[in-house]
């Protein structure tokens, strides 16, 4: 009797422990195709509703390409807060903006990178806690923090001086190269970390001066890692919002910038259209550099 | 030896420098004026002036005391749908066998966060709206028959919060799967654990490094969160992130603004010591 009680628990334990399991498989596979889902209906439906026919995005009506027709030649619908001319301006602002930020957010984190590798010297882990922070803290504490510094110190200037500075390219190249040097820093210690430092030291030992050492031995092989820094500072820089929006200054807005304001007014088949291309060129972008970093890795 | 020593050490902080110094002025030298601005009284336009006061802080924990609890409510929501989604996600693409697939599964994930945050979020805007698809397919089948208000609501800025930050919940918990061993499992099970056990027991532990990071990459940019909640929440998704924001609009009160920050900061703060000291915990286990 006892142990037919035992087989029948033991049976229904089994059953419950298979039920489980089958839960758990559907489960497994149900979650990635909904997830999958979530992820692409939003893309795939705002492309979708920039080639259709009418305004509105309830239903696709028929395709069209009159959209971005309107883009490229400065017609806009109700709104009419839009044009192209702006536009242009607003992405030739990013690339400047994007360029010089990066060139300096390159210098600076390949050159704090180095001296974190190779000095020998106390406060280590105060400057890690440095590089470290501006990565974790909130875009918007960052952005309203340089907006008051900005303010504060062009006040003292014009106090001192008697001139006004206003915000600016330079305050949004400053702010920007302040979130980049973090980023740089940490591409490029990854690939000083993989470095064997007796390359240097048979440098070296070969009779070069360090300045010779570090251009001839160092620098090449971490190269690779400094494009990768760049590329990442630059699409970076390319992309944000929050930060630019709080220092730039008028006639200087970057193209997320200028995106923002249309965004905020509502929904119109223009800025599918818009958004569209914005995103085939962000894809074709960091596509293009993530290739350009796989051929460098490979080839070191 | 001992020159040579003496050399690299003045070399390696001369190199580093001119960096600290520029993230001394313009990442350090800025919170800490944000910290002294938030202590001042308003003046005209709404800028800082003397004497000081704690009155921004009385009102961060007084009137806007209920939006902090929606910012960290909302973030946290967004964290554990973030875990639930995530992480049968993550450990969906850790299991395929074949490279190929594991690659392009992968890819599917990081893909769409190729594109501008802003258009991501707009997208929500498309689908969610009065007169949005969703509302279109629903009325189209005859399911409702007035739109549903999706739009502007608390609902609409948690959909956008876990869009946004899916990913950095999804890759770390990846990287721990794939470097889960799973001879484990068949362990367990030998010992005669059931699946639910085994997982509990084993699988979870051993992944929870992934799993403390992702929380840690979704809580935080969540709980500081500005453009969705500024495009999808309206008045009714209010988070501080927009209360902040507003404080540097026309009518803006900047000490107020600075305050309201300097509390976001404490809560990021509290957020990454619950992580480190969690993962310390589980490393020590």
């Amino acid at each position: 009797m006892a142990a037919t009680t035992q087989l029948l628990i033991n049976d229904s334990a089994i059953k419950r422990n298979q039920m489980v399991r089958r839960l758990g498989r559907a489960g497994l596979w149900l979650n990635p195709v909904f997830s999958y889902f979530f992820l692409w209906a939003p893309i795939v439906i705002l492309v979708l509703f920039s080639f259709n026919e009418s305004r509105s995005v309830a239903s696709f009506t028929g395709f069209t390409l009159k959209w971005y027709n309107n883009i490229l030649n400065n017609v806009m619908g109700a709104e009419r807060a839009f044009s192209t001319e702006i536009m242009l301006n607003a992405f030739r602002n990013s690339l400047f903006v994007g360029s010089v930020a990066t060139l300096i957010a390159t210098v600076l984190g390949t050159m704090i990178a180095l001296a974190m590798a190779r000095g020998r010297f106390p406060g280590k882990g105060l400057i890690d806690g440095l590089l470290f922070l501006p990565v974790v803290i909130p875009e918007i504490t960052q952005a309203i923090s340089l907006a008051i510094f900005f303010k504060v110190a062009f006040d003292w200037i014009a106090v001192i001086s008697g001139e006004r500075i206003f915000p600016g390219f330079h305050t949004i190249i400053m702010a920007h190269v302040t979130f980049n040097i973090s980023y740089v820093a940490i591409v490029v210690r990854a690939r000083l970390a993989d470095m064997d430092p007796q390359l240097e030291e048979a440098a070296k030992d070969l009779g070069a001066n360090p300045w010779r050492a570090f251009w001839r031995v160092t620098f090449p092989l971490i190269l690779p890692g400094v494009i990768s820094g760049a590329l990442l500072a630059f699409t970076l820089s390319l992309d944000d919002f929050v930060i630019t929006f709080f220092t730039s200054g008028v006639g200087t807005s970057t193209l997320p910038v200028f995106v923002y304001g249309l965004l905020k007014l509502t929904v119109t088949p223009e800025v599918n259209a818009i958004s569209t291309i914005m995103m085939v060129l962000s894809t074709l972008l960091i596509g293009i550099s993530l290739a350009m970093q796989g051929r460098n890795s490979s080839r070191a | 030896m001992s020159h040579r020593l003496r050399r690299l050490q003045k070399n390696g902080s001369l190199l580093a420098l001119p960096t600290v110094a520029w993230l001394v002025i313009f990442f350090v030298l800025p919170l800490l004026i944000v910290l002294v601005v938030s202590f001042m009284s308003r003046g005209r336009g709404g800028v800082g002036q003397m004497p000081f006061t704690p009155e921004h802080y009385e009102r961060t924990f007084g009137v806007f005391f209920i939006i902090l609890q929606r910012s960290i409510g909302l973030a946290a929501l967004t964290t554990i749908v973030c875990l639930l989604v995530g992480y049968p996600l993550a450990f969906f693409i850790a299991t395929r066998r074949r490279r190929l697939v594991q690659q392009i599964s992968l890819f599917l994930v990081i893909l769409p966060f190729w594109t501008n945050f802003l258009i991501r979020t707009y997208a929500w805007r498309i689908l969610l709206g009065e007169e949005g698809t969703i509302n279109g397919i629903l009325t189209g089948l005859g399911l409702v028959s007035e739109p549903l208000s999706l739009l502007n609501t608390q609902f609409a800025v948690l959909v956008g919060l876990v869009y946004g930050f899916l990913p950095f919940m999804a890759l770390p918990i990846f990287a721990s799967v794939e470097r889960f061993n799973f001879r484990y499992v068949d362990a367990a099970h030998d010992l005669g654990a059931n699946d639910v056990r085994t997982f509990l027991r084993v699988v979870l532990p051993l992944t929870l490094p992934g799993v403390l990071a992702g929380c840690a990459l979704v809580f935080i940019p969540s709980v500081g969160a500005f453009v969705t909640p500024d495009l999808l929440g309206g008045t009714k998704g209010l988070m501080i992130g927009n209360l902040i924001n507003k404080q540097f609009g026309g009518s803006g009160n900047m000490p107020l603004g600075s305050a309201l920050s300097i509390v976001m900061m404490a809560l990021v703060m509290i957020s990454l010591l619950v992580y480190v000291f969690a993962n310390r915990r589980d490393a020590r286990a």
